[in-house]
């Protein structure tokens, strides 16, 4: 067991926790729900993030016992599980950022933890910073193509991938975890920027904001 | 813009995700405390400038945060290649100075261009100073 202290940092439900997008969506007026939309925006809120680095050998093992993915190995790549809704992503030779539903975070974290002892490694919960933005629909594709310098063509850019990129004028995490479904993990700081950013860009094929 | 072959990510980047951090393979003196103040000079400010082959140190800042080498020809700014940290250049001013040898080529000294530096004409020299 290492010797880190733990503690859960989300908030209990009580204080009204806010997602980044919370004053984008409370300013402007969203654009009305509309069924032949070319782009359909959702935000993914209050999701676990969980920063993970370290030696790829050491953590495969605890990773495959605690969470049941493997780890993915080779650059860009991004491993979901059955159902979709746990996934670990290559951001670097020795960084990945997992991604579970929100409030597993903390469980995770202590599990990985005990899993992987006294071994050299770090994990970060860094679910307050970042937030996941999620598009969908026939002009997802175009959208992104008029926002990433990065080739986003099918051939280029197939299910499964995903890359740490300049978008727009800030960076970002973008990747396609399922077809048709492209995810952009964005910087809480960043998050209206590139909320309004793609709701400017989406605008020519109708865009809709789903929200909860 | 252009492209960039990251090592890490094992693929070609837009250069916008770079970012060059000067001269690489500089040798840190071994023991700074007892070495000369000339020799711990050039290793803080002195850098080459070299026309020619040059061995560089880049990020990708907004990719995979890793640091890594290039070698790029400074006067027609080709990436001859990019290699990871710790490896060593397979391309360098005396590889290329022996490839043009070989190949015939008007021989230049260490894979610096020196054709063309000197004008074949005195008389431009002369103009050229007055």
């Amino acid at each position: 067991m290492s010797e880190i202290r733990e503690f859960d940092c989300r908030p209990n439900d009580q204080t009204g926790a806010e997602s980044p997008l919370a004053w984008s969506f409370q300013r402007g007026p969203a654009p009305a729900a509309d069924a032949q939309a070319g782009v359909t925006l959702r935000e993914s809120a209050f999701m676990g993030h969980l920063i993970l680095r370290g030696g790829a050998i050491v953590l495969d093992e605890a990773v495959r016992e605690v969470l049941g993915i493997n780890l993915p190995a080779r650059p860009n790549t991004l491993a979901v599980d059955a159902k979709g809704e746990r996934s670990i992503q290559w951001l670097s030779p020795d960084e990945w950022l997992i991604l579970v539903p929100g409030g597993e975070e903390f469980v995770l974290e202590k599990a990985l933890r005990h899993a992987l002892g006294q071994a050299h490694f770090s994990l970060v919960n860094v679910s307050g910073g970042q937030t996941v933005i999620t598009l969908r629909g026939p002009k997802a594709r175009e959208t992104l193509k008029k926002s990433t310098p990065y080739d986003v063509h099918p051939s280029a850019f197939p299910v499964g991938k995903g890359v740490t990129t300049i978008f727009a004028k800030t960076s970002l995490i973008l990747r396609q975890p399922q077809a048709d479904c492209w995810e952009l993990i964005v910087r809480r700081s960043f998050a209206d920027y590139v909320y309004r950013w793609l709701l400017d860009a989406a605008a020519e094929f109708g865009v809709t904001v789903e929200r909860r | 813009m252009f492209h960039i072959y990251c090592p890490y990510c094992e693929e070609h980047r837009e250069e916008e995700e770079f970012h060059p951090r000067g001269q690489a393979h500089l040798q840190r003196p071994a023991d700074p405390e007892n070495c000369s103040d000339k020799e711990w000079g050039d290793y803080l400010f002195f850098r080459d400038n070299p026309r020619g082959i040059h061995h560089e140190l880049w990020v990708h800042s907004v990719g995979c945060r890793k640091f890594f080498n290039i070698t790029r020809h400074t006067a027609n700014y080709e990436i001859l290649e990019t290699y990871k940290m710790g490896e060593r250049p397979s391309i360098t001013a005396e590889t290329l100075a022996a490839d043009e040898r070989q190949s015939g080529v008007q021989a230049a000294s260490g894979g610096w261009q020196t054709v063309g530096a000197r004008p074949e004409d005195e008389a431009l020299n002369t103009e050229a100073r007055a």
